[in-house]
Parts: structure tokens; sequence; C-alpha cells
């Protein structure tokens, strides 16, 4: 399954990267060079593979739905330059105000 | 310990760091380190009775520890601090160890060279125009050095016994499960851990028995209580038995490479163990397989360096704009690589011929381990990687190529098997690392052979 520069383009947006076009052929050559090597993997029968979940006898092993407090060397209203109420302030993102001007129908 | 021995120790390591690091022909394999800040330390654990009073260790860069950077090698988290700190420096802490550096590693654990570092390419201590290997390069470096003689790493595909083995020393990956993933920025979670480079075997036995353990932070570690390892530490392997995998000893083996290997399965004989021919089938489909989960797992565990929760931010048009330009200036070039690729075999339409396929076949290979081991072998005896360290530079251009240099390791990986390597000898003047593998929670018996062997080639492991 060879990859194409649009394909390339296509990813890189699913993985919010802005990629230098200038980039993109090398890119897509060095991708198509990895994914032929991945072509073996087709031929191989896996039916009746037992799937990887956990290791050894015990498999996964599983806890309550909650964990121990995270022990923060320092208090969490220091991790952002503006809290309020429990909450990070952020900055304002030229998104919001562009959402703010649309039309909603 | 005393005050003074203990200061006096960090006072060497730092000392030593100084003449091998900084500047233009230094190796460049410590990035962070705070002298004041470790003497400190080391004035406060002196009387500590852990196992590692006053024992100055390395830590990669990967590990989150609160008075350091962790930047994982990367522009992206240059400068970050971690508020909290991974179970397994607690651990080392409470064992009355001294974090005094954070050593330089391939950007987010991804590379085989520590040469996709943001802050430049690690050199090796025993030719600094050789890569020391990676992507925990500069820990292996560090031991390989004399700044200390225990270092943290981590592991994913081989990133702690392929740099042991180019630099020489000792190098662990414990069963998937055994120490806490806490701490340890994620790469690929279903394979990575946290492993332990030593000088010697009895270095890395003890630093493990330290971090591992269960862990209420990381729901994926074992219940299983810690043996003592240096219990292994033994003369006799007798009733002991070590797989011989004929797919790790192809025809293309370097034969000086093979030579080592040989001289290293008659030392065990001759020890008392018995050396079986095994067969673990599906060895040539890992690196494929690896090629797809481990770049799967990165681009989903990397969204989270948008710009918005950690370190840089670049401003841009709009939300994805400063999104992309943030993770575009922010990741260099094999992280951006990958996270392609991890993208695209778990995109519509490609999901189920890559990712789906290649998780079948890790259960194929996990299978060809379980067989061996179910067959009444201990351990098994391989060569670390197929080459010694090779020149900075000289796989640059092809990632395949690059990628080709974990062969040998990743399977340990995939199947959550314990790894380790120790020096057996060497090639044309460079050291070469031979490994030992062993069944889910078998670290006992792959010390066993470890010790073993160590002792029973003495100095022929360096020469």
């Amino acid at each position: 399954m060879a990859v194409t520069r649009d394909d390339v383009a296509h990813i890189a947006l699913l993985a919010r990267l802005a990629l230098d076009e200038a980039r993109v052929p090398a890119l897509t050559a060095q991708l198509n060079g990895i994914l032929a090597h991945m072509d073996a993997l087709q031929k191989v029968d896996t039916s009746n593979a037992i799937p990887v979940a956990g290791v050894g006898d015990a498999g996964m092993p599983l806890r309550a739905d909650q964990g121990p407090p995270i022990p923060l060397a320092r208090p969490r209203d220091t991790f952002a330059p503006a809290v309020r109420d429990g909450f990070f302030l952020v900055p304002r993102l030229a998104t919001h105000e562009d959402a703010a001007g649309e039309v909603v129908e | 310990m005393s005050d003074a021995a203990a200061v006096g120790a960090v006072r060497n390591a730092f000392a030593r760091m100084t003449e091998v690091n900084a500047g233009r022909d230094g190796l460049n394999i410590i990035l962070w380190s705070d002298q004041a800040s470790a003497e400190r330390d080391a004035a406060a654990v002196a009387e500590s009775d852990g196992p590692l009073a006053g024992v100055p260790v390395v830590v990669k860069d990967n590990i989150a520890t609160l008075t350091l950077p962790t930047s994982c090698g990367s522009r992206i988290l240059e400068g970050y601090v971690s508020p909290y700190e991974a179970t397994a420096i607690t651990k080392l802490r409470a064992a009355g160890a001294v974090i005094i550096a954070k050593s330089n590693c391939d950007e987010f654990a991804m590379g085989s060279s520590t040469e996709h570092s943001a802050f430049g390419p690690a050199k090796n201590p025993l030719d600094p125009r050789l890569v020391p290997g990676g992507s925990s390069g500069g820990s292996a470096a560090a031991v390989a050095s004399g700044i200390c003689r225990i270092a943290l790493g981590s592991e994913t595909g081989g990133s702690v016994r392929q740099p042991a083995a180019f630099c020489g020393v000792v190098g662990v990956k414990p069963t998937y499960g055994r120490v806490s993933r806490f701490g340890l920025v994620a790469f690929a979670s279903s394979l990575d851990q946290i492993g332990v480079f030593g000088s010697r075997v009895d270095d890395a036995a003890l630093g493990l028995e330290v971090i591992a353990g269960r862990d209420a932070r990381d729901s994926t570690t074992a219940q299983h209580s810690v043996p003592r390892y240096r219990d292994s530490n033994g003369e006799r392997l007798d009733g002991v038995v070590i797989g011989r995998p004929k797919e790790y000893f192809p025809e293309s083996l370097d034969p000086a490479l093979r030579t080592l290997c040989d001289r290293s399965l008659d030392a065990l004989r001759s020890l008392g163990a018995e050396v079986r021919d095994v067969s673990l089938p599906h060895t040539d489909l890992a690196i494929p397989v690896y090629y797809v989960i481990a770049p799967a797992e990165a681009s989903s565990n990397l969204a989270r360096f948008d710009g918005v929760r950690y370190g840089l931010r670049i401003e841009g048009d709009g939300l994805r704009g400063m999104y992309e330009a943030t993770r575009s200036r922010g990741f260099g070039a094999e992280v951006t690589r990958r996270i392609l690729l991890g993208t695209y075999v778990l995109s519509a339409g490609y999901y189920d011929a890559y990712y789906k396929k290649a998780q079948g076949v890790r259960a194929l290979i996990a299978q060809d381990f379980r067989d061996v081991f179910d067959a009444g072998v201990h351990a098994i005896f391989t060569p670390t990687a197929p080459t010694p360290a090779f020149a900075i530079g000289a796989k640059s251009d092809d990632p395949y190529e690059m990628y080709l240099s974990d062969i040998f390791t990743v399977t340990a990986n995939l199947a959550g098997v314990p790894a380790m390597s120790l020096p057996i000898g060497r090639m044309n003047g460079l050291p070469v690392g031979g490994q030992v593998i062993a069944p889910h929670f078998g670290e006992p018996d792959m010390f066993r052979v470890a010790y073993a062997l160590e002792r029973a080639l003495g100095r022929e492991a360096h020469k």
C-alpha cells in the first residue's frame, strides 16, 4: 500500500502537524520505504493468535477506579499564570473570537 | 556513610562529569545537573541505612524529577520541570541515592543512537566518533565514563540493552509491570519500562531491587513480591537450561560476533548449564510489528504536547494554527516521522491492515517465547545487537537501517519478558553485548546466568 503526497498531507492534518511543503516528498518516500517492510505482516495467519492482554498468568491487574493523590511538589495554583475557583484561566484564543462572529443557523 | 564521604562521592562524580561532558570535544551525555543541590541531598542522606546511601545516580531525561528539568531531549519540553517525581525516583531517594544529573537521549526515547536529541548527539566514551547507542545513550555513557555506577534509562524496544552493549556496561530491561511507569514520559505505553544500567551485574541487580514493585499509581504494575536479585549471585549453573535461538544466529551474523557468543555459551556449559538449540520462528517479523505498534501508541501519547498544557507554545492562526505551529517547531524529524507513521496505521481504512494485524503477530511472538520456556528452558542467550557501536551519522539517511539495530532486542519488549545485556568481549576494540532473556518475572534466573557468565569471562569480557 503506497502512501501518496496527499496521504501525507492528510495524516499531517490529523496529527496537528504543519509540514513544510518542501519536506513532503522526502517524508512520503521515507514512509513508503518503512511501510514496504510492513507488508510481510499481511502474509502471516493470525486467526488463532491469542491477544496479548497483560503479562504472565496474572493478566492485567485491575484496581478501583480511583488512585492515590499525586504528590505535588508545589501548590496546584502555581501551575498556571492565573487560577480562579480551582480552575486554570487560559488566554482567549483567536478561534473563540472567530466563532463568536460566526452566524449559527 | 559520613557526610563528608557522601558529599565527596558527589563531588567526584561532578569532577568526572566536567572532565568528559562539556566543551567542543565533550561527550554531551549530560543535559541537566545542579551540583549544589546534589551536595545538599548527599549531606541529607549520609546517615541513611538504605542500600544506595550516598550513591550518585544519573537519570534519563524522560523520567520525572523535581529539581532538574525533564525535557525528553525535545525542544517542546525545553525547561519543563515536573511538579511530581517518578515512583522510581522516589524509591531511589528512599534508598539513599543522590540524583545528580539528567542524561541526553533520543527525543522522547525514539531512536537507537542518541543522535535524535534536540540538544545535539551524545558520543561514545570509548571513541567519540561513534554513537553510544540509544535511546538511553547518555545514561549508558555516564556509567561507561565513570561518572556513576548506576543509572536509569527507559526501554521501549531495546533502549537500555543496546546502548549498554555499545558502551561496554550492563543494562537491564525488567518484565513489563515489574517497575512503575508513573513519572516516565509515555512513548508506547504497552512496551515502555524503566531499566537500569550498572557498571557490573551486581550494580544493576541492586538498582532493580530498589525500584521494582507494585505501585498504586501505575495499574499495570504486578502484585508479585520483589526478590533479592543479588541472591542470584552464584558460581555454578548446574541444572540450568540455556536456549540458543537459531534465528538470532543467522548465516549473515558477523563471524567475530558469533565467535564471542560461542565463547560465552562454552563458558555457560563449563559452569554446568545445558545449552539447547531452540527456535523463535516469528523473530523476523518483530521489527515490522514494533514499528507499527510503537509509532501508533506514540502518535496518541504525544497528542498531549499541543502548546496548551506543557512547555513550548508558538502562536499561530487560531487554535489549530497554534497546535500545528507548536508541534511542528517543537518536535524533531524522527518524532515527526513516527507520529505520521502512527497516525497513518491507526487511520480509517488502514487500522485493520496494519495495527490490528501487528497486534496479532505480536501475540505470535509472545507465544514463541512461552513455547520455549514451557519446554524447560530457563533463559535464552543471544547477541544484544548485530554490530558494535557505529559512526555518528552512519545511519542518518535511512530510518529503517537504524531501526534494524534493534532487531535482537525488540522481541523482549513485544513479549513483555525481562532481558539484559552484559559485556562479552570486543570486536575491533569495541564492546559487544550478550543478551540473557528470561520468562515473565524470571529476573532471578536471568541474573543467575548473568552473574555466572560475568565471573567466568572475567577480564576477557572487556578485551
